[in-house]
């Protein structure tokens, strides 16, 4: 889910304080916010972008059932119908001996779905590269960005003027 | 984000008074500096050691697994014992990431990262012992149910030892993804102060990773997730490792104690380790502001805690075996601690159960030297432990015309010293292409356990306190109670 070929106008804030100062001030005159970029996850940040809760762990919970269902469904089949065997005296289909199996199944598939579901929604994986709005984000900087596709002079100038007034220590034009 | 007050009497957990940006610095050093002596000659012994072992596997899988002492008594020898200690070393990392995460343990920050590396290639070098001593390992995939031509004909779901393939294989994938999705943000760090080639690999590694809030409002909700999944599984694996011991009928592991008692040694043994590598590798990198005294005293209580618990453990299978009234497990015990083994138990007792009793004191607890010379104590008593309910229990079976004594040929040495190769060598690799400290985790941790930071946050209670008007409810408190 890179920008690619956006333009945007961004500023870069020096602590998450002042990151969020500004959003609350963006948020008071209705300025449309593109993304906030951070090194680290900055508490709080959802609400006031507006971010509905992800929902990851659902489909986490999908994935598990489906292991689940796979475990026990297989093994029954397996070792009650296509073929049959006595082990130990036990039954047939000896359910109590399933449930090991059947939890590791229920984490793996639970693991394994949730993560590739995370990287395709992200837009990321192996060899992906997404542009990169500015290479301190990731070390020590905090972004607010705004989209300047189709902005005016006067809009991109009233952008950079919130970023002056909200205390931005850099602040820049720029087409991913 | 303000920062939440932490108590004043907390120790802080990042020393020298870091901004973010010297946080970045300090922990992508390592990554960016050319390789020190010190490095390159561990690397150098790591490799003879990883190729000692090749060769010592190659030539089991050329002769079969004749070429080890495994006899008609003794059929688990080095290689189960081995395999045990590996796995049981790959349980602190999953520990420390997982279960410290869900009870919000702030000091698994600093040591997380290599922890969890730590995990991932021990669980490497466990996996090996079974895939190898099978006996014909061009076949090891009969282990996978799959439709084949032979009917089809499945494994054994019944089996744990089967439970045990699918327990160990979930637990190295989970423990990947978990390891791996942590350090995608550190890898996009590097990569953004990388140039050339490095940058090329840093592109590649940290997966187009850009730091927006919707990702990262993921990326914590997947981590949650991912240490609710792992912190049941991490218990799982060792009880289903024990359950290969606990299900059969041999005197001596047909014992219901043993999920609960591999897994506290597990958690014992695998922290020992993560403690020795830990004292010197935050020397080494000098990474001393961010894996502290304090990092490694909590460390060695958990260490004094499940070293007790396994103490106990020992002692209530002798008092049971007492108890039972069952001649042959009465015998079992009494061959362990007196039989031709002796010295094994021995070991056992004395590293795993009285040698930790000294972190009782907080001198030792945060004495560097103690730590370290400690940690090697609970590594070789582990092995022990292993050793002796594996080699010694077998040793001296129902029948005394089929009891037997068990020394490893040079081959089964060959092997174990390969994996403890293997293991330092993708560990040292580790160390110059990841950041061994969780960058992104410690930023998110420096205003509320920064040591500049944790002292501001307590000032008000500190005034309160010096203006009277904290103590004094403090002392009517205390008055109540007497």
């Amino acid at each position: 889910m890179g920008y690619r070929n956006k333009k945007i106008v961004y500023g870069l804030y020096d602590d998450e304080e002042i990151l969020m100062d500004a959003v609350r001030q963006a948020n008071r005159s209705e300025m449309s916010i593109l993304d906030v970029f951070s090194p680290f996850p900055v508490h709080g940040i959802d609400d006031l972008l507006d971010l509905s809760e992800s929902r990851l762990h659902i489909g986490g919970f999908i994935y598990g059932m489906i292991g689940t269902l796979t475990a026990v469904l297989g093994m029954s089949w397996i070792h009650a119908m296509d073929w049959p065997n006595i082990f130990g005296g036990k039954p047939y289909w000896a359910i109590a001996s399933f449930i090991p199996i059947t939890f590791e199944l229920t984490v793996l598939f639970a693991a394994i779905g949730m993560t590739v579901t995370f990287y395709i929604i992200n837009g990321q994986g192996p060899g992906i590269k997404n542009p990169i709005v500015h290479p301190r984000i990731s070390d020590d900087k905090f972004c607010i960005a705004f989209d300047a596709d189709e902005a005016s002079e006067e809009e991109i100038s009233k952008y950079r003027s919130f970023f002056d007034q909200t205390g931005a220590s850099f602040i820049e034009t720029k087409k991913l | 984000m303000s920062a939440a007050p932490v108590s004043p009497i907390r120790e802080p957990l990042v020393t020298g008074s870091k901004t973010y940006h010297q946080i970045t610095e300090d922990l992508c050093a390592p990554t960016e500096r050319a390789p020190s002596p010190a490095w390159v000659i561990a690397f150098i012994v790591a490799l003879i050691a990883l190729t000692i072992g090749v060769v010592s596997i190659l030539y089991t899988i050329w002769v079969g697994i004749g070429s080890w002492n495994l006899n008609r008594t003794i059929g688990w020898g080095w290689d189960i014992t081995n395999f045990v200690w590996w796995i049981g070393i790959g349980h602190a990392g999953t520990l420390i990431s997982a279960i410290l995460l869900l009870f919000r343990q702030k000091w698994r920050t600093g040591v997380n990262r290599a922890a969890e590396a730590m995990t991932i290639f021990a669980v490497i070098c466990a996996a090996l012992f079974p895939g190898i001593h099978v006996g014909r390992i061009w076949v090891v995939f009969f282990f996978f149910p799959y439709p084949n031509t032979r009917g089809p004909l499945w494994p054994n779901f019944n089996s744990p030892l089967l439970w045990d393939l699918f327990a160990i294989s979930t637990y190295f994938t989970v423990s990947l993804l978990f390891w791996y999705t942590g350090l995608v943000p550190d890898f996009a760090t590097v990569r953004d102060r990388a140039k050339g080639i490095r940058r090329k690999l840093y592109d590649l590694l940290s997966f187009g990773w850009t730091g927006n809030a919707k990702h990262w409002q993921r990326w914590e909700s997947l981590s949650l997730v991912l240490a609710g999944l792992a912190t049941p599984l991490v218990l799982s694996v060792h009880t289903i490792v024990s359950f290969d011991f606990a299900t059969s009928v041999i005197p001596g592991w047909h014992t219901t104690i043993f999920p609960p008692y591999f897994v506290a040694g597990a958690i014992f043994s695998g922290f020992a380790m993560v403690q020795t590598l830990m004292v010197i590798t935050r020397k080494v990198l000098r990474l001393e502001d961010y894996i502290t005294i304090g990092h490694i005293e909590s460390m060695n209580k958990v260490i004094l805690l499940t070293g007790t618990i396994v103490g106990v453990a020992y002692l209530t299978e002798l008092f049971v075996a007492w108890y039972s009234g069952y001649v042959y497990e009465q015998f079992a015990f009494f061959n362990r601690a007196l039989g031709p083994y002796w010295w094994s138990y021995f070991g056992m007792m004395a590293c795993n159960v009285l040698s930790p009793q000294v972190f009782w004191f907080k001198k030792i607890r945060r004495s560097v030297t103690w730590t370290f010379i400690m940690s090697i104590f609970v590594n070789i008593g582990m092995w022990f432990e292993r050793f002796v309910i594996i080699a010694t229990t077998l040793a001296r079976d129902y029948l005394p015309s089929s009891w037997s004594f068990y020394v490893p040929t040079i081959v089964e040495i060959g092997i174990f010293v390969g994996t403890l190769g293997i293991f330092f060598t993708f560990y040292l690799l580790f160390t110059r292409v990841a950041p061994v400290v969780a960058i992104a985790e410690i930023k998110h941790i420096l205003k509320s356990s920064g040591d500049q930071f944790a002292r501001k946050n307590a000032e008000p209670v500190v005034q309160q306190v010096e203006s009277g008007s904290l103590e004094s409810t403090v002392v009517e408190h205390h008055d109540d109670e007497h």
